[in-house]
């Protein structure tokens, strides 16, 4: 089902032993034959046929195109891209092409990438399904009865699908690594900052974060390291330098102190991801790493933070969404009934509940009650984490709670799809790198992840932690067995 | 559990983010968002006495840009994403009032 | 603010041009895109508050939600409970002292036009959005309730003015937009300790509508009170061509802004080395220049406003360091002056005025030449040699008068024997013959002198 490494089409292209045709002319072929997923939004198959032309003849003349010569790689469709409409999934940016490139759509240009399209989301990256779009549902490639969870649910499918060999998406409280884990493949959060968010449509600011979505751990660190570096069209942007990776992704875990949050290690948790996360456990223990637990109260209170930052940020950030200047506009008589007919008419039902739920948390009365305490509970959570970090190089977590729901099974009861992000807020909330790395499955076969943790700018060895794991899957049971203890769903 | 949000407060928030709610709607959003409001409570059992507001993630400051021109954007490719233009501006329903 | 560039994005800061020629896709507010803070701007402020004895402190920028279609993202960013500078003060030349509260940078807005329905804004057929203004750097400067006339506002808002261009900090065009005042007013009766309740006055374009339009505003509140109504807190539209305030319409309901820290951007931390960079560059303000004149020159702050105003300050200053008579230099800048001092020196307005105070040269003389030096910048000797004013010399004048008194016996007589009113009409009478034979360039004080001595008065 999945594709060659990127770092293998890469290599060949660079040598002049394949063309970045081929390889983009595979992408889009599995592109259309994958529609019933719903992956995408937008094809670009014809700019991206010149560019891979384009490529190909710098290799013929003697260029070097750059570490991801003709890799295919598909962007969530919040990533504004110059000509290309950009929708985030939805109906009120109807028709709007932005006018410029996201800074990580000039780096991975720069280094010789092919974007093969634009992917599905939930609207404005706002849940945990992708069923929230404009343009219809995302569907698991290993069950298409059920969601490859979200937001980044098109990312995600296009890459676990062998649709693209890469994919960018973004992570605003686990949007990456929750649908990675769903779909089977890796996704990274980086730290805050680490990545320019320049270009990229803003959820909540002090959040989001653009990560590498890919098969194996190598090339989700080729990507990342591709995309990562200071931006000075970012003022959050991290001036220090990224360091090189190859050594930490060869690295062994000896000696490594891994510490499993063990407030993720009970209630609310599947027992056949926990199973998982024991395997993961036990696997990094026997290569030599000090595997303990660690409580970290904040990794669960925070999602109650998330909920009232991330949504007031969100409030302020979709205002001008508004019919004045571009994207969708209904008629009505007065400026501001048009604003009001044009946004309820173009934003979707989630959106509505977030934006008015940010919109409660910051207005007069409530500020100090919700939004300011939330902010005062977030130093909590990296406090927590700080002193976690005093004991253990790296933690370890489940990145999601279930595996891969069934659709529709949860667009009833927001606060369910909510709890989905229990284990994956916390990272956005301190600001740190995070990354879920399949790991064997769970019930009716389908997809685990577990998840690494790391301090700020811990990239290093979150990714040494994650290639090991990946290299100690095979020695391990990967599958779950049936008939075992299930714990209760996520409310 | 209701009392969190009222129906009252989500009409008033309805109307401070421009969005219009029918009756089944605020309905049904009074009631998702005051489970939400509940979930989110739970950390009025923290104690943040003399806890600091975090709003950044990562501590950084005085970033600045040097006051130097660049090209802005063509004003025709801007238009002409605009709903509706006229003399190079952007046309808009009446407005009603000043701003504040 | 005097900047090149918006607060927040690379497009230029100029008024007029055409509509939305001066755009970008931060200011624009596109989806994607952020802010990155103009160190200009910064520094501006930064002069601002030092001028004012601010303090300048760490801040950090917020967000204020509210929608209107000239707001390209529908929130402002502006300083809100952390501004950059915090207290300070202003002494007007009449040296009262008015404290400012804050003054914090902000982006600006785009601007509305309200078409058809004859321009009133609330009758337009719709709306037109020019966003070239939108994120444009604005300083906002808040003033404690200090102020008690009208005169007074006019004075303060005159000698922020002056402050702002000295420092470089605003052009300080009231038509254009680059200074912009928000009226506060109340009026309470005398003796009473508590303030009444104040309107906001919007709309002053000019320095003398401030003036007319917190007279109207006052009188109204003050009628109000007398017929033993109320005043209610409100924003109150200033009408130029009425002459009247009326009420802004009034919202739906209260405004609540929703501020919140702008998470796409970090604090701003000025250390003590930046802010004592940019003190070290500030140049003299308006009032050290008044006391710098005021020392030099023995004269009240108040009356030297004028000249300071004019920048005619440091002209005055050397003048007097020159020797010149100061009271002499002051009433040339002030009288004769007003038009600018061209490439007239020092030294050559010292001349001057010795030359007047000498008798060299008449006052009307001393106005021509003046004038010339003004245009030249040569000396007043030069000036005056070429002009003929060749001041008559004691010898050649005696010779004149005794010439005019052997011409004119009769007279002579009359002046030597009559009663005052007839000695004063004949001393008119010769003067006048003397200048006549002198072309007026006869020293009027001389030639009295030497009537007197022959007349053995």
């Amino acid at each position: 089902m999945t594709a060659a490494p990127a770092a293998a089409i890469a290599a060949a292209v660079r040598a002049g032993e394949r063309s970045a045709s081929s390889a983009v002319q595979e992408s889009l072929a599995a592109i259309a034959a994958g529609g019933e997923l719903g992956a995408f939004n937008a094809v670009t198959a014809e700019a991206a046929l010149a560019r891979a032309e384009a490529i190909d003849s710098a290799v013929a003349a003697g260029e070097d195109p750059g570490p991801l010569a003709g890799v295919p790689v598909a962007l969530k469709d919040n990533i504004c891209t110059r000509g290309t409409p950009t929708t985030c999934s939805s109906r009120i940016l109807d028709g709007w092409e932005p006018p410029y490139d996201a800074t990580v759509v000039d780096l991975l240009n720069a280094a010789g990438a092919v974007v093969v399209g634009k992917t599905n989301m939930d609207e404005f990256a706002m849940g945990s399904s992708t069923e929230n779009s404009a343009f219809g549902p995302t569907r698991n490639p290993h069950d298409p009865a059920r969601v490859p969870g979200g937001s980044s649910g098109g990312s995600a499918a296009a890459v676990a699908g062998g649709l693209t060999t890469l994919a960018l998406a973004s992570d605003t409280g686990g949007s990456i690594r929750q649908p990675a884990a769903l779909c089977g493949i890796v996704g990274m959060k980086p730290t805050y900052g680490r990545v320019s968010r320049y270009g990229l449509v803003a959820f909540a600011s002090s959040l989001d974060q653009i990560g590498p979505m890919a098969c194996t751990v190598a090339d989700a660190a080729l990507l990342y390291s591709v995309i990562a570096g200071h931006d000075p069209r970012d003022s959050t942007s991290i001036p220090e330098p990224v360091g090189d990776l190859n050594g930490a992704l060869a690295g062994d875990v000896d000696g490594l102190r891994v510490g499993v949050v063990s407030e993720l290690c009970g209630e609310g948790i599947d027992a056949d991801v926990l199973a998982r996360l024991e395997s993961a456990a036990g696997a990094l223990a026997s290569a030599g790493a000090e595997v303990g637990e660690v409580s970290v109260p904040a990794a669960v209170f925070g999602l109650s933070a998330y909920f009232l930052i991330a949504p007031a940020e969100a409030s302020s950030n979709l205002a001008r969404y508004d019919g004045v200047r571009y994207g969708l506009r209904v008629a009505a008589p007065g400026a501001t009934d048009m604003n009001v007919a044009t946004r309820t008419a173009g934003f979707g039902d989630e959106v509505k509940r977030r934006i008015m739920l940010g919109t409660f948390a910051l207005s007069a009365g409530y500020y100090d009650a919700y939004y300011g305490k939330a902010l005062k509970v977030r130093t909590l959570v990296t406090r927590d984490f700080a002193a976690a970090y005093e004991r253990f190089d790296v933690l370890l977590a489940p990145t999601s709670p279930t595996v891969a729901f069934r659709l529709g099974e949860r667009t009833a009861n927001p606060l369910a799809m909510y709890l989905s992000d229990v284990c994956t807020v916390a990272s956005n909330l301190a600001g740190h790198p995070a990354i879920s790395v399949p790991f064997g499955s769970g019930a009716d076969g389908l997809p685990v992840g577990v998840q690494v943790m790391a301090p700020a700018l811990g990239e290093d060895v979150m990714f040494r932690t994650a290639a090991a794991l990946e290299r100690l899957l095979p020695a391990t049971a990967s599958t779950h067995s049936a008939g075992a203890v299930t714990k209760g769903t996520a409310p | 559990m209701a009392d969190r949000i009222s129906r009252h407060d989500v009409a008033h928030v309805a109307w401070l983010a421009r969005l219009e709610l029918g009756d089944e709607e605020l309905e049904r959003f009074t009631t998702q968002l005051a489970d939400v409001l509940d979930y989110a409570a739970e950390v009025e059992a923290l104690n943040l006495d003399g806890v600091p507001a975090t709003s950044h993630p990562y501590p950084v400051g005085n970033v600045l840009r040097d006051d130097v021109p660049e090209p802005g954007l063509d004003r025709a490719e801007v238009l002409a994403q605009a709903p509706e233009t006229e003399a190079g501006q952007f046309r808009v329903p009446p407005v009603r009032g000043e701003a504040p | 603010m005097l900047t090149r560039t918006k607060l927040f994005s690379a497009s230029l800061n100029s008024f007029g041009g055409e509509p939305n020629s001066h755009i970008d896709s931060v200011c624009l507010g596109l989806p994607g895109t952020l802010p990155v803070l103009n160190r200009h701007a910064v520094e501006l402020a930064m002069r601002v508050g030092l001028a004012l004895g601010a303090e300048v402190r760490p801040s950090i920028f917020a967000r204020k939600n509210y929608y209107y279609p000239d707001m390209p993202k529908n929130y402002q960013i502006s300083q809100y409970d952390r501004p950059i500078n915090v207290g300070g003060s202003l002494e007007l030349p009449s040296g009262k002292v008015v404290g400012t509260v804050r003054a914090h940078l902000e982006e600006d807005t785009g601007k509305s036009t309200h078409v058809g329905g004859a321009g009133r804004i609330d009758d337009a057929a719709w709306s037109l959005v020019d966003y070239n203004r939108a994120g444009v750097p604005l300083l906002e400067i808040v003033s404690h309730p200090d102020l008690r006339s009208a005169a007074e506002a006019r004075e303060y808002v005159t000698e922020l003015r002056a402050t702002l261009l000295a420092v470089g900090a605003s052009d300080g065009k009231m038509e254009e937009g680059s200074l912009r005042v928000d009226a506060n007013i109340s009026v309470r009766p005398l003796g009473s300790a508590e303030f009444g309740t104040r309107c906001e006055v919007k709309n002053v374009n000019s320095l003398r509508s401030l003036g007319r339009a917190l007279e109207y505003e006052a009188r109204r509140q003050i009628d109000l009170l007398s017929s033993g109504e109320r005043v209610t807190q409100e924003t109150r539209h200033w009408n130029e061509d009425t002459g009247r305030t009326s009420p802004l319409r009034s919202k739906e309901e209260a405004t609540d802004y929703r501020y919140f820290p702008e998470p796409d951007l970090v604090p701003l931390v000025p250390d003590p080395a930046w802010i004592e960079r940019v003190r070290a560059e500030l140049p003299l303000l308006p009032r050290q220049r008044r006391h710098r004149l005021a020392a030099a020159t023995g004269q009240p702050p108040a009356r030297l406003a004028l000249v300071v105003e004019r920048g005619q300050d440091e002209l005055a200053l050397e003048t007097t360091e020159a020797g010149a008579d100061p009271e002499a230099v002051l009433k040339h800048l002030e009288q004769n002056l007003a038009d600018g001092t061209g490439r007239l020196t020092a030294a050559g307005l010292a001349g001057l005025i010795t030359m007047e105070q000498s008798g060299e040269l008449t006052s009307n003389q001393v106005k021509e030449v003046l004038a010339e030096m003004v245009t030249s910048g040569e000396s007043p000797a030069t000036v005056a040699r070429r002009a003929g004013f060749e001041a008559v010399g004691a010898g050649e004048l005696a010779g004149v008068v005794d010439r005019i008194i052997a011409e004119h016996p009769a007279e002579w007589q009359r002046l030597r024997a009559g009663d005052d009113r007839e000695r004063k009409k004949m001393q008119g009478f010769f003067t006048g013959q003397v200048m006549r034979a002198t072309k007026g360039q006869a020293n009027g004080r001389d030639v009295a002198a030497l009537l007197a001595d022959r007349a053995g008065s």
